[in-house]
């Protein structure tokens, strides 16, 4: 009886947004006259940070800090439509709508900074910082907010802007299946090295190597914190989690978390990620959406490792001590691969 | 080092120099979230809040003869009894709001369960226990029926009909296919040249999106005749134009407003409790709600569904993959849900990130006897990825290549032809490689480690097979193409509606289904050969052979949602 080593790899790709478009979001900004900006959005924040994201956008394209920029989401009265958090589809969609908002309210913002500083509001330009100047003479300007207190009680102008963005729905052949999906793709490789105990069956994960491409990382903090979360959910699913253990048969279906199994706190191994971004064309800033994708090359990882590790190729998921032990059985025992020519341990 | 940002890779694709993007800013919601204040659904409060629970199916399929709700009625606590003939439109399908595919879920079951846990009646009461304690005094009686929980068995002659939409136990794709067909190239031709077969059937359980708050509602009565409903979902119009639809009430009396907290994966959009809450406010006057406890969540709330896949590759001696065929089963439970669009999905992502000239793939969205599948994180994709890039490592054992290498060998490139006939972009699939084995210590030759997504694809590989061989294996009849709205018999006529389910008539006996091809037949008729232009681009026009034209005859037996868009590729407005 032994604990053997594997190592197993998986590359993925993923289409963000649903599949064949025809799934609008709308936005809608505007500024009181401090010049603080609201986004109104009815799109959904279950704490996946889509919130904070469109924050981010919503400040960079006014040219305001993002400090001086809410976000209000889910209220069908206030909002206007959007499809739904899911799909991928909040970053790249929520977020192309609120790059149009923006752009819209941020050019009444100069409109009436030029009426105030009597320029053209060509040639002005915002510092990121609350401050709109005419382009190389910083000291012609005027604060966010002088802007919009005087687009309101002077030029009776509101500063606020409506965006919307749709990728045209596509159609599929039913011959072929010919069609136009999704709008980009993000991608990812992952590397498990585990240990399988062939006398218990079990599998111990020691550590994950990865590289995501996110195209832009519009937030590093939110994009690490949805690869983390999302590995381990992937690596959940392929060693713990099932509804119907014995699918197809109903039987032995777990009702709450101590038969629903998950990996506690001791089963996390460390994860070592390189983020790549390369920005997506139609991407609000290059964004892709790096959330929905992350947990899906370990759970191929994880199989491919295992049976590096003793020679048993499990193709149901998900891949429990049981399953381990059956095949071990039907093998005759373990037989570690010895085709990782590269192995690092 | 946890985690690292590769800023040589692409960098002369972005501007690194922004104000805000890029920042690792932290989340406006923070403060509520850790300190416990951002608020979940059920943290609103309501003077007289109700409950309500479910009476739900022990069984897989049975008839409902009877339910005797009359001890229940009599119990205290309990405002009201919902049963089937309360519910003002019983009928529907999610994406119905993208006008894909027939009505086929009841709210509440009416004659028929098709699934342990199907609801049957609902109890509005004043305590929660008040609540269970009416449903358990709640006499059904049922007739079991013969069910089917495997896919594969559930599409065989013969087996239980186990949704009246679809007899057949298959989603019916354009009103004309028993499946979704992929079609490029000539995998059976490229099969029998290729230096290696490869099989593989692949299996992928459901799967519970585990969020933290249990899928819910409250609804409560609004001033000017309209309903406020506070609700756990991740769609908030789709699930207030569904809810407008099962209760036939105008979206202008529904205000919805979502959680900023409690997680979703993709198992809150099936828009379940919100029509069900508003329902016991209006029979009751009360605010109510109704979620579900955590075996509910597990056992009833829709998992992502479980995936079945064989693939077939065919392989040269050095690697190259140069067929690959997919034979995929989508078990969507007992209606379809979102299963019949993850299924169109899966169908744009074949054959995986790889450029491979000969593709082929029927996917299937198969009904059993289980709880209804719906989305969760990776919809459409997971179950295959896991299928492909397994089966990557059998092929790569097989012809005795690195693993890694024969990914980089295959990998697809910018320019290239995919099997959906659009050009590839903004691909990365290969320095994603490249840099994962780096941070393994795993060495890969030369010609991997200096391969790139950027070169060598497009020319020939951006060129359309010359040929592509295809079929009319699974057609079906009875279904019209003008429209997935319906199937033959759903009210033909100007203005009818779906007839109601008539709960006075007996009930019809269990469909036989009639004779029809075997989904995967092997021995399907000769391909026809179908000549296809040289190049195509991604800019390329749909294909035009499928004219929108409005149907003169076909009229809008639509029941109040609010339609976003139409899907069906026939009929867009």
């Amino acid at each position: 009886m032994a604990v053997h080593h594997g190592r197993g790899f998986a590359a993925i790709n993923y289409p963000i947004g649903m599949n064949l478009g025809g799934d609008p979001s709308q936005a809608l900004v505007h500024s009181n006259p401090d010049g603080k900006f609201m986004v109104a959005l009815s799109s959904i924040d279950l704490g996946q940070g889509m919130k904070s994201v469109t924050r981010q956008i919503a400040a960079e394209t006014l040219g305001v800090p993002v400090e001086d920029v809410y976000v209000d989401t889910a209220d069908s009265d206030t909002g206007p439509h959007c499809m739904g958090s899911f799909a991928s589809r909040g970053t790249h969609r929520v977020g192309n709508a609120v790059i149009q908002a923006a752009q819209e309210a941020r050019a009444v913002m100069l409109e009436a900074a030029a009426e105030e500083l009597e320029v053209n509001a060509a040639d002005l330009v915002t510092d990121g910082k609350g401050n709109i100047h005419v382009r190389g003479a910083p000291s012609r300007s005027i604060t966010t907010g002088q802007a919009s207190a005087a687009a309101q009680f002077k030029q009776g102008r509101t500063v606020s802007g409506r965006g919307i963005f749709l990728i045209p729905l596509s159609e599929v052949s039913p011959e072929t299946g010919e069609m136009t999906p999704v709008s980009c793709f993000a991608h990812a490789a992952l590397i498990v090295d585990l240990e399988v105990d062939d006398e218990t069956g079990e599998v111990r994960v020691i550590e994950i190597n990865s590289a995501y491409e996110v195209g832009r990382a519009l937030n590093p903090k939110l994009v690490e914190q949805q690869l983390v979360g999302g590995a381990w959910m992937g690596l959940s699913h392929a060693l713990y989690e099932t509804t119907e253990p014995y699918y197809p048969s109903r039987e032995h279906g777990p009702v709450d978390f101590n038969t629903y199994l998950m990996p506690g706190p001791g089963d996390i191994a460390p994860h070592n990620i390189a983020v790549l971004e390369r920005p997506a064309p139609d991407g609000p800033y290059g964004g892709k959406g790096p959330g929905e994708m992350c947990a899906n090359p370990v759970l191929p990882a994880v199989a491919n490792a295992v049976y590096d590790a003793v020679g048993v190729r499990i193709r149901d998921l998900p891949i429990t001590p049981e399953k381990v032990l059956r095949g071990l059985k039907e093998n005759g025992g373990a037989r570690p691969r010895a085709s990782r020519a590269n192995r690092a341990r | 080092m946890p985690i690292e940002f590769r800023k040589d890779y692409f960098a002369d694709e972005r501007d690194d120099d922004l104000n805000e993007i890029g920042k690792p800013t932290q989340r406006q919601d923070m403060t509520g979230h850790v300190t416990g204040r951002s608020p979940f659904y059920d943290d609103h409060q309501f003077d007289g809040l109700t409950h309500i629970r479910c009476v739900r199916s022990p069984h897989h399929h049975a008839r409902i003869r009877r339910v005797d709700a009359a001890a229940a009625e009599r119990m205290a606590g309990v405002r009201r009894v919902i049963l089937a003939r309360d519910v003002p439109h019983n009928l529907n399908t999610l994406l119905s709001l993208l006008d894909f595919g027939l009505d086929d879920e009841e709210l509440i079951a009416s004659e028929r369960v098709a699934y342990r846990g199907a609801p049957v009646a609902a109890v509005v009461a004043d305590t929660e226990r008040q609540a269970r304690e009416a449903c358990a005094a709640i006499r059904v009686d049922y007739e079991i029926l013969p069910h089917v929980l495997d896919v594969e068995e559930a599409i065989k002659p013969g087996a239980p009909a186990v949704n009246d939409a679809y007899p057949d136990n298959l989603f019916v794709y354009h009103g004309k296919y028993d499946h979704q067909k992929l079609r490029y190239g000539d995998v059976d031709a490229a099969l029998r040249e290729a230096d290696h077969v490869i099989e593989g059937r692949y299996q992928m359980s459901p799967i519970e999106q585990a969020p933290m708050e249990t899928c819910g509602a409250i609804a409560a009565p609004e001033t000017n005749d309209r309903f406020v409903c506070y609700t756990s979902t991740q769609a908030l119009f789709f699930s207030l134009g569904t809810a407008a639809k099962l209760l036939d009430v105008s979206s202008a009396r529904l205000h919805f407003i979502g959680g900023t907290v409690g997680g979703g994966f993709g198992g809150k959009v099936d828009s379940l409790h919100e029509p069900l809450a508003i329902l016991g406010t209006m029979l009751t006057g009360r605010p109510c709600k109704y979620m579900f406890d955590r075996e509910e969540e597990m056992q009833v709330g829709a998992p992502r569904g479980a995936e079945r896949w064989y693939l077939t590759d065919g392989v040269m001696n050095d690697g190259r993959i140069v067929a690959r065929k997919f034979i995929g089963y989508f078990d969507a439970g007992a209606t379809t849900r979102l299963s019949s669009y993850a299924i169109i999905k899966a169908a744009g992502h074949l054959p995986g990130p790889y450029t491979i000239p000969n593709v082929y793939a029927d996917i299937y969205c198969v009904y059993t006897n289980r709880t209804p599948a719906t989305a969760m994180r990776g919809f459409g994709i997971t179950g295959v990825d896991f299928a492909i890039e397994c089966h990557m490592d059998e092929v790569a054992e097989r012809v005795g290549m690195d693993p890694i290498e024969l990914r980089i060998l295959n990998a697809y490139r910018d320019g290239d032809m995919k099997a959906h006939r659009r050009l590839a972009k903004n691909t990365a699939l290969i320095e994603c490689c490249q840099v994962a084995a780096e941070k393994a210590g795993w060495g890969l030759s030369d010609a991997a480690r200096l391969a790139s997504s950027l070169r060598d694809g497009g020319g020939a590989r951006a060129e359309l097979p010359r040929f592509t061989a295809t079929d009319e294996n699974g057609r079906v009849s009875g279904y019209s193409s003008g429209s997935y709205a319906r199937g033959d018999g759903a009210g033909t006529a100007r203005g009818e509606s779906p007839p109601p389910p008539a709960r006075s008539a007996p009930p019809p006996p269990p469909r036989q289904r009639p004779e029809r091809a075997k989904p995967d037949a092997p021995a399907y008729r000769e391909p026809q050969r179908e000549p296809a232009p040289a190049t195509a681009g991604p800019e390329r026009a749909p294909p035009s052979a499928e004219p929108h034209r409005p149907d003169p005859n076909r009229t809008e037996p639509r029941r109040g949602p609010t339609r976003f868009s139409s899907i069906s590729g026939f009929r867009r407005r």
